[in-house]
């Protein structure tokens, strides 16, 4: 175990001397949690919705009145009101408005007669996210439009109440576990693969392997190393993460001591990956051609910044054996819900059989001799 | 007990051999020279030697012990000090000692010890505390020699220590070894492109030509083996037909080689051949441009028995960089 020791020593003191590497593995994850958490997470407002009104009657006066209570107080979007279709239609497709809000003539008559009244939003569907809020907005916006004025007091249809468990999760909370992931896995890129093809370019291991340290010690020694160092990226992360995103009391240490045991086996799981892959490799250029591919592939397919549900087959199929999935889910458990040890069991049996699946395959692959 | 004892030593990459069937020892406390041209096998046999690669057959013992079978008591008994300069840039003087020492198993008291003792031999006492990225090459190169005496080792394998390194550097590396190796009982196996160091310092050199063994012997022996004990240089203005058989017939001259107008030959009696050269030139009304006079030296002597200008294999010298070293073994093979 000394020449392990000796080599763990070695690294933590060039690791140590190395701002720049800190600064790159722990901090540039923290500044993307803040800028993604943000540009994604908050709700849309100030749209705005031309209304071309060729109706002017009373119901339209409401459905109008309506609309500018929205302005004044979600401000979800607000109005502009055109004189013709033609000039609300150019606006629209040179981007100055979202959507166009049609009342046709004889609106009123046909809301008091119940003869089937419409209204039409025309929308710039090349916004998604715009659209969806909008159809959102003023489905809500007719459901209430349509209701009587005093409500039935049974009512006839049924409906839905919403409980919500949890308090609200912004977008940056639930961010925050596979950004926790990402700073231990760039801390695993650059010790289990850039470092340790950087040093074998060097020689260094050359020096290594005249002495009589054996295989394992060697592996244990390059393994341990580096995921000390992915270890303390994730506590950074997840302690500077959680009071930046605002998770509540995130310096609970029973929770923080939960935290540390996913961040122990998710690094492990990681660097282990990492030099499975690159036990062979003496071409320093792969690991930093291969960093992005391997970021995007093991990143998204995780659920980390949108659910798994959400994905085709084949990347369902993906993100079953990304060791990602497991790590962001037993994070998100911990970080979101607080929830106890049984509900991160099964990722963190997942993790530990890979990293031990992983380090016996590189043990294998690896070369004592030149 | 030899050093180190090979035979039959043989390594092959697929179809290409890199050393064919080499039969040598190396004697306790010997300084032993392994010179030849890049690609003749050299490096790949302190491989082999130092358990960096295993044979393709043949027998290696090193200190008694096979470097296959008992590879770990071979690699406790060795310092290797490789081609490349493999010290940790980021780490100081003293810690990359302390790192090796540490992978060697050398406890702490006799760590401290050794690591002082070898940081004043090689006069890197004051920078100790200083990271090796801020070094010179000679200042490198001395704490790498450190670096491979720090378990104090019998055996100490240096390839090409002094490649790379300006005269004074390449003078106070070689002095320090020596230095070092009194009072060690070091057995020293070293590879160099400096014929002059070779000479000087070498107790026995092996010259390896195309992964063969083509001469072993001592300096003095290995340049009494070679024809001629002088060798003339003699440029001339212009070149009558059929005058190297005439130089070749000159009664002391035992092998004359052309280049042009320059003409290369060595003589066993240097002063009586310069006589004969003006003589025969004053007859066939040939000017003289220059000549020269010179003791038969190792570069003779490695030029005889590999063919090769030294010259060739010097501007082929490698990188110091490993990655380059196994894409060149790559190639090769």
């Amino acid at each position: 175990m000394k020449g392990t020791l000796a080599l763990i020593e070695r690294d933590m003191r060039k690791f140590r001397r190395s701002p720049t590497l800190i600064l790159t593995s722990m901090f540039f994850p923290l500044v993307q949690l803040v800028v993604l958490g943000y540009a994604f997470g908050g709700k849309l407002t100030n749209l705005h919705v031309g209304v071309v009104d060729q109706d002017h009657q009373i119901e339209t006066v409401k459905l109008r009145e309506m609309c500018g209570a929205i302005a004044a107080n979600a401000r979800t979007f607000d109005t502009i009101t055109y004189a013709d279709e033609t000039r609300a239609m150019t606006d629209l497709r040179e981007g100055r408005i979202s959507a166009v809000l049609e009342i046709p003539p004889n609106f009123s008559r046909h809301v008091l007669a119940k003869e089937d009244p419409k209204v039409a939003l025309i929308e710039d569907n090349t916004d998604n996210f715009a659209v969806a809020t909008l159809e959102g907005a003023f489905s809500q916006l007719l459901g209430t439009f349509n209701q009587h004025a005093a409500p039935a007091r049974v009512p006839p249809q049924a409906t839905l109440s919403v409980v919500e468990v949890y308090p609200y999760v912004p977008y940056i909370q639930y961010l925050l576990s596979g950004t926790v992931v990402l700073a231990i896995f760039i801390s695993a890129m650059i010790g289990g693969g850039i470092i340790f093809i950087d040093d074998k370019a060097r020689g260094l291991h050359e020096g290594y392997l005249v002495t009589p340290i054996s295989k394992l010690e060697l592996i244990l020694g390059f393994t341990l190393s580096g995921a000390i160092k992915a270890c303390l990226s994730g506590i950074v992360l997840v302690t500077l993460g959680s009071i930046i995103a605002g998770i509540p009391n995130p310096l609970d240490p029973i929770r923080l001591a939960k935290l540390l045991i996913v961040i122990v086996v998710s690094s492990l799981a990681l660097i282990s990956m990492m030099f499975f892959l690159m036990v062979r490799v003496s071409d320093p250029l792969v690991p930093r051609a291969t960093m992005g591919v391997l970021n995007t592939l093991l990143y998204f397919p995780s659920g980390a910044v949108y659910p798994v549900n959400g994905f085709p087959n084949w990347m369902r199929v993906i993100s079953k054996g990304d060791p990602f999935t497991y790590a962001v889910h037993a994070f998100k458990e911990l970080l979101l819900k607080n929830a106890g040890i049984g509900a991160i069991a099964f990722d963190m049996s997942f993790l530990i059989v890979f990293a031990i699946i992983m380090m016996t395959l590189a043990t294998l692959l690896f070369k004592r001799t030149l | 007990m030899p050093a180190i004892q090979a035979t039959e030593i043989r390594k092959m990459f697929g179809t290409f051999c890199a050393v064919d069937s080499l039969t040598f020892t190396v004697d306790e406390c010997e300084i032993f020279g392994l010179l030849g041209p890049n690609g003749a096998g050299k490096s790949t046999l302190i491989r082999i030697l130092t358990t960096l690669l295993p044979p393709t057959s043949g027998t290696a013992l090193v200190n008694g012990y096979n470097v296959v079978t008992a590879a770990n008591k071979v690699r406790r008994t060795i310092g290797v000090i490789p081609q490349a300069m493999t010290s940790d840039q980021d780490l100081t003087a003293e810690e990359n000692m302390e790192v090796f020492a540490k992978l060697y198993g050398v406890p702490r008291e006799r760590r401290r010890r050794v690591i002082r003792e070898l940081l004043e031999a090689t006069d890197l006492s004051q920078w100790a505390d200083k990271p090796v990225k801020n070094f010179s090459g000679g200042m490198r190169r001395r704490l790498e020699i450190a670096r491979g005496l720090v378990h104090e080792p019998k055996i100490f394998f240096l390839d090409e220590p002094t490649t790379g390194l300006d005269p004074v550097s390449r003078v106070s590396v070689w002095e320090m070894l020596m230095q070092l190796k009194q009072g060690r009982d070091l057995t020293i196996l070293v590879t160099t492109h400096y014929m002059d160091e070779a000479d000087r310092l070498c107790n026995r050199i092996a010259i390896v030509d195309h992964g063969k063994l083509v001469a072993l012997d001592s300096p003095l022996k290995l340049k009494a083996s070679i024809p001629g004990n002088n060798i003339l240089e003699v440029s001339f203005s212009s070149v009558p037909d059929g005058w190297l058989e005439q130089l070749k017939q000159l009664p002391e001259a035992q092998d004359v080689k052309a280049d042009g107008n320059v003409f290369r030959i060595s003589s066993n009696n240097g002063p009586k051949t310069t006589s004969e050269i003006l003589e025969a030139a004053r007859q066939a009304q040939v000017d003289i441009m220059s000549l020269s006079v010179q003791s038969t030296t190792l570069d003779d002597v490695f030029v005889h028995y590999t063919g090769r200008q030294l010259r060739d294999a010097l501007q082929d010298a490698p990188k110091l960089d490993t990655r380059y070293m196994y894409q060149r073994d790559k190639v090769a093979r």
